[in-house]
């Protein structure tokens, strides 16, 4: 080990109270807000039978653990955000691929693609209970639908946005188009992917919520718009803080596959 | 016109122009010119002329709209001939090591065997890459990377070698050091290989013969055989020839001339 200078200590020092003065920030906030919430609940300031308060929350999710039905929910919902992301991803892919193939096909749909991208997803969940009925299938393409179009089209544009010089390369060594694609494109493109990805999970679980809302038995959207029918704060409010921390996981499980791939290529 | 053997490539009246909405854009107006095999022929001319256009249409990867390609006596499509062609930057790719960008014309003529594995790990070798084979090209210099998209090249053996302003992306430095090497690197494999190129010096120190084209619409201006007395001809010997001026002088009037 090479003896460090004063000056790279010092920077070492500083950089690692900067690293600790913001983590420590973050959990500070958390608690306080904790703290506030539970306490102002109890000492009556804002009413606990509207806004609940932390320790009902955990004590509710005590006993919904007891008997099982808020694995039920969370697994469900779990389940449903990750199959329909599963399919966007595949499906989004597979036609970036093919407008990227064609282009005059992606001249063609340019402007469908536009409007079925910027119209609001959730207009559409009323009309896929009716089509679908109110199942799982009616949830899982309510999540789907709020991501795919806007995936496809950045896709697509990160596809066509790959150096022309890096093409002509392969067809200077007598490569096709097909050869572009998966040698060039496609590799080019994983940074794209990822990013996508890291969108995508997201509008996923807000599109499988809406879907609960309207079409569910179970999951943590059927838990909320239920508790709110009847009026059990502590629930809904629970249901939102699982959310939460669902999301919270499911992103930093694609960061963890983003730091995998950046390892490998 | 009767092609004998010894002509690796033959060009007769080649037209190209450049269509959008705006209007057509004529490259190249009746390009005619043979070239015999092992010949090292320099291309220059001013700016924008439609030198790369040339390149591009040898290569296969345009088509001319009139006048023919022969190589080695057959018609450009029909010939098996290989066509090596270097492009303006090396286009490593990042996402794959030294190694594996070598391979990468291999891997899509499907031509990985034992044998071309060995020759790609012999020539990385020869040209001093061999401990960069698992580096990411981002860790080697801009000669190095040069020379590793050489190799790419060289690995597919071709008889014909197209230079698109290969070294213009390198400071001036390496690009004396990189334009040395690699042309000696070309007279030790014996291979015909046309360069492209703005930097006369270039051109005179590395060609057998300069080809100097006119303004847009392109045609062939003048061609000049370059003779050297030495007992050594390499690129660095040539720059301190007493002719190197004398040749350098003279393409610079010829492209100066018609401005």
């Amino acid at each position: 080990m090479n003896e460090l200078s004063v000056e790279q200590k010092n920077f070492l020092h500083i950089q690692k109270r900067h690293r600790r003065v913001v983590g420590v920030s973050r959990i500070l906030i958390l608690l306080s807000f904790l703290f506030i919430w539970e306490f102002t609940a109890n000492t009556g300031i804002i009413d606990s039978f509207i806004f609940s308060s932390p320790s009902k929350i955990a004590l509710c999710f005590w006993e919904l653990t007891a008997d099982g039905t808020i694995f039920l929910h969370i697994g469900v919902t779990l389940y449903e955000t990750i199959l329909s992301f599963l399919l966007v991803i595949g499906i989004s892919v597979l036609a970036a691929i093919l407008l990227w193939f064609s282009s005059k096909l992606s001249e063609i749909l340019d402007p469908y693609m536009v409007v079925l991208n910027s119209l609001p997803k959730s207009a559409l969940a009323p009309l896929l209970i009716v089509w679908l009925g109110a199942n799982r299938t009616t949830i899982i393409v309510a999540g789907m639908s709020v991501a795919i179009f806007g995936s496809i089209l950045s896709l697509y544009s990160s596809f066509s946005s790959v150096d022309p010089e890096k093409i002509k390369l392969i067809y200077t060594l007598q490569g096709n188009r097909f050869h572009a694609m998966t040698k060039v494109v496609l590799p080019s493109s994983l940074p794209a992917v990822i990013n996508i990805m890291k969108v995508n999970i997201g509008l996923c679980l807000v599109g499988v919520i809406i879907g609960e809302f309207l079409a569910a038995r179970n999951g943590l959207g059927y838990l909320i718009i239920y508790s709110s029918q009847v009026f059990k704060m502590d629930w809904l409010l629970l249901g939102i803080v699982l959310l939460c921390i669902m999301a919270m996981l499911l992103y930093a499980l694609i960061s963890l596959l983003e730091k995998w791939c950046s390892k490998r290529y | 016109m009767e092609s004998n053997a010894e002509q690796i490539l033959e060009l007769k009246s080649i037209y190209y122009a450049y269509h959008n909405m705006e209007g057509e854009t004529r490259a190249l107006t009746d390009i005619s010119f043979t070239m015999k095999e092992g010949e090292f022929v320099a291309i220059v001319g001013p700016s924008g002329c439609g030198k790369s256009t040339l390149l591009s249409i040898i290569s296969g990867l345009l088509t001319p709209e009139k006048g023919l390609i022969k190589i080695n006596g057959k018609y450009l499509r029909e010939s098996t001939t290989n066509i090596g062609y270097m492009l303006q930057h090396d286009q490593l790719f990042e996402w794959r090591t030294i190694y594996h960008n070598v391979i990468l014309g291999l891997e899509i003529q499907h031509m990985l065997t034992t044998k071309t594995k060995a020759k790609a790990h012999e020539l990385l070798d020869t040209y001093g890459l061999k401990q960069f084979e698992n580096a990411r090209p981002s860790e080697l210099s801009g000669g190095m990377r040069q020379r590793a998209a050489l190799v790419r090249t060289l690995v597919l053996e071709p008889d014909i070698l197209l230079l698109d302003e290969p070294f213009s992306a390198l400071d001036y430095q390496t690009r004396l050091r990189v334009g040395d090497d690699i042309g000696q690197i070309i007279k030790k494999e014996h291979k015909t290989a046309i360069l492209v190129t703005h930097d006369l010096s270039e051109a005179v120190s590395l060609a057998d013969r300069v080809i100097i084209l006119t303004p847009r619409p392109a045609s062939i201006q003048q061609t000049l055989p370059l003779i050297f007395h030495l007992e050594e001809d390499t690129p660095l010997n040539r720059r301190n020839a007493p002719e190197f001026k004398n040749y350098f002088n003279l393409i610079w009037k010829e492209i100066n001339g018609n401005e």
